[in-house]
């Protein structure tokens, strides 16, 4: 005889209990499935042809190409793609920005703030906390690569579709890991504000942002190496940087240009790495 | 974070260096905007935005066609699976490399306080340097190239795009898995190691319950990135919805790429609500 436990109803299934295993269950079955509509067969990796392929693909990398020549033609893209990504990030920030302050619900009809307005007034205050986070949804639903090519169809070859594309994916990102932040601050400090008679705009600034403003500058420089490889992958579409050389070069089948370029990638990613590190620690301690 | 807050305006009154950072950070964003030919004119009136209206207007309305929504729903079906199982594939070639490096489960930390290893640290050592490295490798290499190297391999569809998931992202979650190993809170271990417990036992009953939970979040995390790097590498042939949104461009099928594109969207927002609402339950 089971013994009764509290809140379970007896003689049905404990559906907290079952969870773990009916997760594993279905994710079993989901995975199973999905190896079939994937076409997975891994006697394809090892047939004569593949490992030919593959060999041939390696050996024809090395040594990577390092003229000066060679080297000399791709400073303007690793320029470019490192302008792409600033400009992306800073145009991300300008979007995400207001909308994440409008797509925080406590900035807007719930929480401390909004205690003690009138149900019409929080009820106005849901209309822009919905739309915000509408558009937030739509601009980080669709992959940068989507947008890039539109934009590269709207306004033409170039880096700048790839900053627009940055800057609307991004900022749809920004925005949803901003409000997310902003909704998850520490309430006591604006309880204290609040007491002592701040208004609403003071308890935001004074209380809100100085808690937000680290977590916002330490995601914005991660976003910000995010957008770096996102940069250089971009230019597979035509939006420049060095991802457009990338492509180029695998058209031509030239792969020791492929390997320097992969290599000039990752120095840029370990710099992007660092210089972010020193940017948070000058400015967040 | 909350104690560490009030950083730019407690900083003592003459230090420079918030102020000389953010006037670099300033010039930098200027800069990079001349070199790409982004004007802020430019792009609140005139010809860009016009471009893009114009543009936007071709897509509308989208193709709701049986044969167009069964070729979306066809492809969504293919990029789930993909992601699905390149992110499986991830965590198993991710798994074996962390253990290797991390540095407190060969030679270093708690495990081994208790006796000398002596001239066995260095090829110890040297395997660590290895997993590294190869994380490093499988990491820095996008999934768009993998998935070219792949589609050269095995051929065009959906597979070569499983096989990219899996290495890039195995190579992502590596790192990400090995940085959860080493984080791990020490007092359990000790407990455990005071008691007279084996380095197997630390490993079973102390580092993993602490760590698993995480890596299934670290997991999910990049299974939402993966149902976007997925839908894209069908652009170079690996199958599901890239591959027909690269069809639908070449032809000039406007109205179905919008279709197509709505399903990336459905399909990211599905599976972005799955992560969380399972990240919510592990943790």
């Amino acid at each position: 005889m089971r013994r009764p436990r509290p809140g379970v109803p007896s003689g049905g299934i404990d559906l907290k209990a079952a969870f773990p295993h009916l997760f594993w269950l279905v994710f079993g079955a989901a995975f199973v499935l999905s190896l079939w509509v994937a076409q997975v067969d891994p006697r394809l990796l090892v047939a004569g042809d593949a490992r030919a392929n593959v060999a041939r693909f390696v050996r024809g990398m090395f040594p990577p190409d390092l003229s000066p020549a060679f080297l000399a033609l791709m400073a303007r893209p690793v320029v470019e793609t490192i302008q792409i990504s600033v400009a992306g990030t800073a145009i991300a920030i300008l979007i995400g920005l207001p909308l994440g302050l409008l797509a925080a619900s406590t900035l807007t009809w719930s929480g401390i703030l909004h205690e003690r307005r009138a149900r019409a007034a929080r009820a106005l205050g849901f209309v822009p906390y919905a739309a915000a986070r509408g558009l937030l949804s739509a601009f980080r639903s669709i992959p940068e690569f989507v947008w890039a090519f539109m934009f590269v169809r709207a306004v033409g070859l170039g880096p700048f579709p790839g900053v627009l594309a940055i800057g609307v994916a991004y900022g749809g990102i920004l925005g949803k890991v901003y409000s997310e932040i902003l909704e998850g601050v520490n309430p006591r400090p604006l309880e204290t504000l609040q007491a002592g008679g701040a208004g609403r705009l003071a308890v935001v600034v004074y209380g809100v942002f100085p808690q937000a403003l680290p977590a916002f500058i330490s995601y914005t420089l991660y976003r910000w190496e995010c957008a770096i490889r996102a940069s250089a992958i971009l230019g597979f579409v035509g939006a420049g940087g060095l991802g457009q050389q990338i492509e180029l070069s695998m058209r031509m089948f030239d792969f020791h240009e492929v390997l320097t370029l992969l290599g000039i990638l990752w120095l840029l990613v370990a710099a992007v790495d660092a210089i972010s590190g020193l940017i948070r620690r000058a400015v967040v301690r | 974070m909350t104690g560490r807050a009030v950083t730019l305006l407690r900083r003592p009154r003459g230090s420079p260096w918030p102020w000389l950072t953010v006037g670099l950070l300033a010039a930098l964003v200027g800069w990079s905007a001349r070199g790409t030919g982004v004007e802020p004119a430019a792009l609140v009136s005139g010809e860009a935005v016009g471009q893009m209206w114009a543009y936007a207007s071709r897509l509308f309305p989208p193709d709701l066609s049986a044969p167009v929504l069964r070729e979306a729903a066809s492809g969504a079906v293919e990029t789930f699976a993909i992601s699905l199982v390149g992110t499986g594939l991830a965590v198993v070639i991710a798994l074996p490399l962390a253990f290797v490096a991390t540095r407190t489960l060969l030679f270093e930390g708690i495990l081994y306080a208790r006796e000398e290893l002596g001239w066995r640290r260095y090829p110890r050592i040297a395997l660590y340097a290895l997993a590294k490295g190869v994380l490093n490798l499988l990491r820095t290499v996008p999934e768009i190239v993998w998935a070219l190297i792949f589609v050269f391999a095995v051929g065009l569809g959906p597979f070569p795009g499983v096989l990219a998931l899996g290495f890039h992202t195995g190579g992502v979650l590596g790192k990400l898995f090995g940085e959860v190993l080493e984080d791990v809170a020490s007092e359990p271990l000790e407990a455990l190691q005071a008691g007279g417990a084996s380095r197997a036992a630390i490993l079973a009953y102390g580092i993993l319950p602490q760590a698993l939970p995480q890596f299934l979040a670290y997991a999910l995390y990049r299974w939402e990135v993966n149902i976007r790097a997925a839908a894209i590498l069908g652009f170079v042939g690996a199958g599901g919805l890239g591959q027909r949104i690269h069809i639908a461009i070449s032809l000039f099928l406007e109205h179905q790429l919008l279709t197509l594109i709505l399903a990336i969207y459905l399909l990211v927002t599905l599976v972005d609500a799955l992560s969380a609402w399972l990240r919510r339950r592990i943790l």
